[in-house]
């Protein structure tokens, strides 16, 4: 993992603020620190201030309070074109009037490297990303997948330590974007890049990452490996936004060490895994992935709480079926059952008990 | 495969498709056709029409149609006078024309040529009656039915076989000469035999009938011929055979023919008349402008001319026009490079800035529209004269003294300052369309490369602004080159263009050809312009909007 790789924190974020109106915050206290060679992914829905990080970062918008170091050093003051670090933009940004070796050329150029050097990096660069016959063609000749490659291949060519990625994928289809998480993540590992990644694509974000940073009004809510993230939530928004979840409200009933009761609006009560509730009486939200509902009363303990459920719809999904229910109230519930030879396809109407263990149930704040 | 696609009916595809489109090639023709005649008939056509006259040369010879042929032969680049049928010629010619009016036109067209002809053509055209005197007046005293229209009538009206040939050819020469209709019945038509006997003199009564009879609706039955048919008679007299002749009038052509009258000795009379005649220049002139259609406006142009030897170039004080050429491209050169100074930023910041200061921005660029031309140059006036604004600004902060105030307008400076002011929108807003469609990013992606800002922006974000440079610079230096009013305005004599002198020749010295050949000359050279920014940079790559 990369943690181990060094202890020195290689990028930094320190209490770093920004604003654009002088108003309101953009990003708020935002605390961030990375070892060489991690892979970490800013996650977040738009406009929550992870874009601006990255520029941040990149040193396209400075930080309004705060300091950001790279390899132990401040790198507030230092213009873009000399922090050193490899970028690649949502749109490519492939200077269009060059082709695709001018365009790998380039920051070799402004480095003043000599040409028979440039030459044999770019073929290198080119060749990361199996795109070495493509040097004489012009950006407008490529397709989006390959204009992607060779972003990237521009964007490690002059061999940055650190790599900015800003949601490079999103104008891909769903085949080909699968294709280059893999390719990306692969290159990054091998080449031993620090890389930062920001997308709004969750699944993306999973799969790619070594650590991800879910961001939102301006804060940073939870920054674990990405198991962590979606089986620990720490809270509700981060439940919500990784992966599906079903949501009931309550209140806590009773709390003894890593266990408590939560009382639903409805009355029924249910176990659950107090997270950030500390007390008897509080609101909470609780959040249940749909594939850890159990509906076999065998698996669970013998005295469980169990709830009824009404079957609303069955969706086949092929490798899945994805069955909604009526719980307590909420008509929204849904379970994930693997599509396996003795399972059981429910008709809407039926009446069954679900139950779960209690540890995959956490219950949050409201 | 190489068979043809076939549509479902069976009939080949390609057939099908083009059916299939025609109604909307008709909609969309239809929908452009109000405009496109509008333009053709209001624009096209008399624009052709105009520029066509930047060749057309038939002047010469519809007013003077016998003097340019019997010029033909005449050797202009000697010394000689013209040989004696060519002032004949001229004079029957010069008659008609003068009893038309026409011969003043002839002269300012040739005048273009060569000075003083005008005046010359003029006082001579009053004085073609004195010549005819000479014949007409002994004529008279000899017989007094020669004065009398009925007896000209009767000698040369047709009794049997009519000539045709002399009737067409006297419609269609008093048609050119007048530019008139002719075709009109006339109640005259010229005897064959009588034609055979008197060839000039019923050739100039013919002229005469269809004239009085188109031009005056006159029945030449009834009024008295011209005097110019009593030289006619008396010339044609000296060598006819009468011995056969015995239709009317007879006895009377028999006595005029035995009086021996005299007949004009014409060079002398021509020369008796004005000197100018007894040189062999004004028959130079007419020779070597007798073509229908002449070189001579353009090599006049270029300040060049026709001369009997050949082209040669204007008399030194006379070239000009290839000097305002120069200036008129250079200047424009040098306005669209002041527009692409001035543009280039403010295009820049107009396709950076957020929305709403954009938009307040391209309302400060587009204000000028909204004031009048006329208003904006005379503003110019106001500020750079030199009890103006911006000198009083600098005597008053002492920069420069009282009497050493600058002279920043009639000259250069003066068009240049004023015309870079008025086609800054048009440099700007090409520049700011293109420049919009850069995304910010293309800057960023090169400074996140290692490019400092100048790099960035010379290597990657100019390049591709050219276009927008470029469309912009056409459009500036094709208006710049045309432009007139302001030229005009702050211009003097050192600042106008060629386009100032267009407007002198349309409008003050009426050379309305040569004003069309340096019409057609800037045309073309807007053209070839356009031809060779299509070569080198691609007409494809311009963006308008």
């Amino acid at each position: 993992m990369a943690n181990t790789a060094t202890d020195q924190a290689f990028v930094e974020f320190e209490r770093v603020q920004k604003s654009y109106d002088g108003e309101t915050l953009v990003v708020k206290d935002l605390n961030l620190s990375m070892p060489k060679g991690e892979f970490l992914t800013m996650l977040g829905p738009s406009g929550s201030g992870k874009t601006t990080c990255l520029m941040m970062l990149a040193g396209f918008e400075t930080a309004t309070h705060g300091e950001i170091k790279l390899d132990g050093q401040p790198i507030n003051n230092i213009p873009p074109h000399k922090r050193g670090i490899g970028m690649v933009f949502q749109n490519y940004a492939l200077f269009p009037h060059m082709t695709v070796a001018e365009n790998l050329s380039f920051p070799l150029e402004v480095r003043k490297i000599g040409k028979s050097e440039r030459e044999e990096k770019i073929m290198r660069a080119l060749g990361m990303v199996q795109m070495q016959d493509f040097g004489g063609r012009r950006p407008a000749q490529l397709s989006g997948g390959q204009q992607q490659r060779i972003a990237l291949a521009r964007a490690l060519v002059f061999e940055p330590e650190l790599v900015l990625m800003d949601e490079p994928l999103g104008a891909l289809d769903k085949q080909l974007r699968e294709t280059l998480q893999f390719e990306i993540t692969r290159l990054a590992h091998n080449l031993g890049i620090t890389t930062v990644y920001v997308t709004h694509d969750q699944t993306e974000a999973l799969t790619m990452s070594d650590r991800v940073a879910v961001f939102d009004d301006g804060r940073i809510q939870q920054l674990a490996p990405p198991d962590q993230l979606y089986e620990e939530p720490e809270n509700s928004f981060v439940a919500q936004f990784i992966g599906e979840n079903n949501t009931l409200m309550g209140t806590i009933s009773k709390i003894t060490g890593d266990q408590c009761e939560v009382t639903l609006d409805d009355g029924e009560i249910i176990d659950a895994k107090p997270v950030n509730v500390s007390e008897v009486g509080q609101r909470t939200r609780v959040s249940i992935r749909p594939e850890r509902v159990e509906m076999n009363k065998e698996r669970l303990s013998p005295d469980a709480h169990t709830l009824k459920a009404e079957v609303l719809e069955f969706i086949y999904m092929g490798d899945i079926f994805r069955t909604r229910l009526r719980v307590a109230g909420n008509d929204d519930f849904v379970i994930k059952t693997r599509n396996a030879p003795d399972q059981v396809r429910l008709t809407p109407g039926t009446q069954i008990d679900i139950g779960w263990l209690p540890q995959d149930c956490r219950a949050l704040d409201a | 495969m190489a068979e043809t696609m076939l549509a479902a009916d069976g009939t080949p595809l390609k057939r099908s498709l083009a059916r299939a489109l025609r109604r909307q090639k008709l909609r969309a023709l239809a929908l452009i056709a109000p405009l496109l005649i509008f333009v053709l008939i209001t624009f096209i056509v008399p624009i052709a029409s105009m520029l066509f006259r930047s060749v057309e040369n038939d002047i010469v010879a519809n007013t003077l149609p016998y003097t340019v042929e019997a010029l033909a032969d005449w050797d202009a680049t000697g010394t000689d006078l013209p040989p004696e049928p060519v002032f004949e010629a001229m004079f029957y010619d010069m008659f008609l024309a003068a009893e038309a009016k026409r011969h003043t036109r002839l002269g300012t067209r040739l005048n273009y040529e060569q000075t003083g002809i005008s005046s010359l053509f003029r006082q001579s055209g009053r004085r073609m009656d004195d010549i005819a005197d000479i014949s007409y007046e002994p004529l008279e005293d000899l017989d007094k039915s020669w004065d009398d229209g009925e007896t000209w009538y009767a000698l040369f009206n047709a009794r049997g076989d009519i000539d045709s040939d002399l009737l067409d050819a006297q419609r269609k020469r008093i048609a050119a000469l007048t530019d008139g209709d002719t075709s009109a019945d006339i109640n005259f038509a010229p005897d064959a035999q009588l034609s055979a006997l008197l060839p000039l003199a019923a050739r100039e009564y013919t002229a005469w009938a269809v004239y009085v009879a188109t031009q005056n609706n006159r029945d030449p039955a009834d009024r008295d011929p011209w005097e110019s048919v009593a030289p006619a008679l008396v010339t044609d007299l000296q060598t006819a055979d009468l011995s056969r002749y015995s239709g009317p009038m007879a006895d009377m052509l028999r006595a005029a023919q035995q009086a021996a009258l005299p007949a004009p000795d014409y060079a002398a009379a021509f020369a008796d008349m004005d000197d100018d005649w007894a040189r062999p220049q004004p028959w130079q002139t007419i020779q070597t402008h007798s073509s229908a259609y002449t070189s001579g406006y353009f090599l006049n142009a270029v300040d060049a001319q026709k001369t009997p030897e050949g082209v040669a170039w204007q008399p030194e004080e006379k070239q000009i026009l290839l000097t305002l050429f120069g200036r008129t491209i250079w200047m424009s050169l040098l306005i669209t490079f002041s527009c692409i100074a001035l543009g280039y930023p403010i295009a820049w910041l107009l396709a950076n800035l957020p929305m709403r200061q954009a938009n307040l921005l391209l309302i400060l660029v587009l204000l000028p529209f909204w004031t009048s031309l006329l208003v904006r140059t005379s503003a110019w006036k106001v500020m750079l004269q030199q009890q103006g604004v911006i000198n009083d600004v600098l005597v008053w902060i002492g920069f420069v003294a009282d009497d050493g105030r600058l002279i920043m307008i009639n000259n250069q400076f003066g068009t240049i300052v004023a015309m870079t002011h008025i086609l800054l929108p048009f440099m700007i807003l090409p520049m700011y369309s293109v420049m919009q469609t850069i995304p910010p990013s293309y800057l960023r992606a090169a400074k996140s490369l290692g490019a400092t800002n100048w790099t960035a922006f010379w290597r990657v974000y100019f390049p591709q602004s050219v276009p927008g440079i470029g469309a912009g610079s056409i459009l500036v230096f094709i208006l710049a080159i045309g432009y007139y009013i302001t030229p005009e305005i702050v211009g003097g004599t050192k600042g106008v263009f060629i386009s100032n002198r267009i407007a002198y020749h349309i409008s003050s010295s009426l050379n309305w050809g040569l004003a069309a050949a340096l019409g057609t000359i800037l045309l073309a050279a807007v053209l070839v312009l356009y031809w060779a920014y299509d070569k080198i940079v691609g007409i494809d790559n311009v963006k308008l909007g």
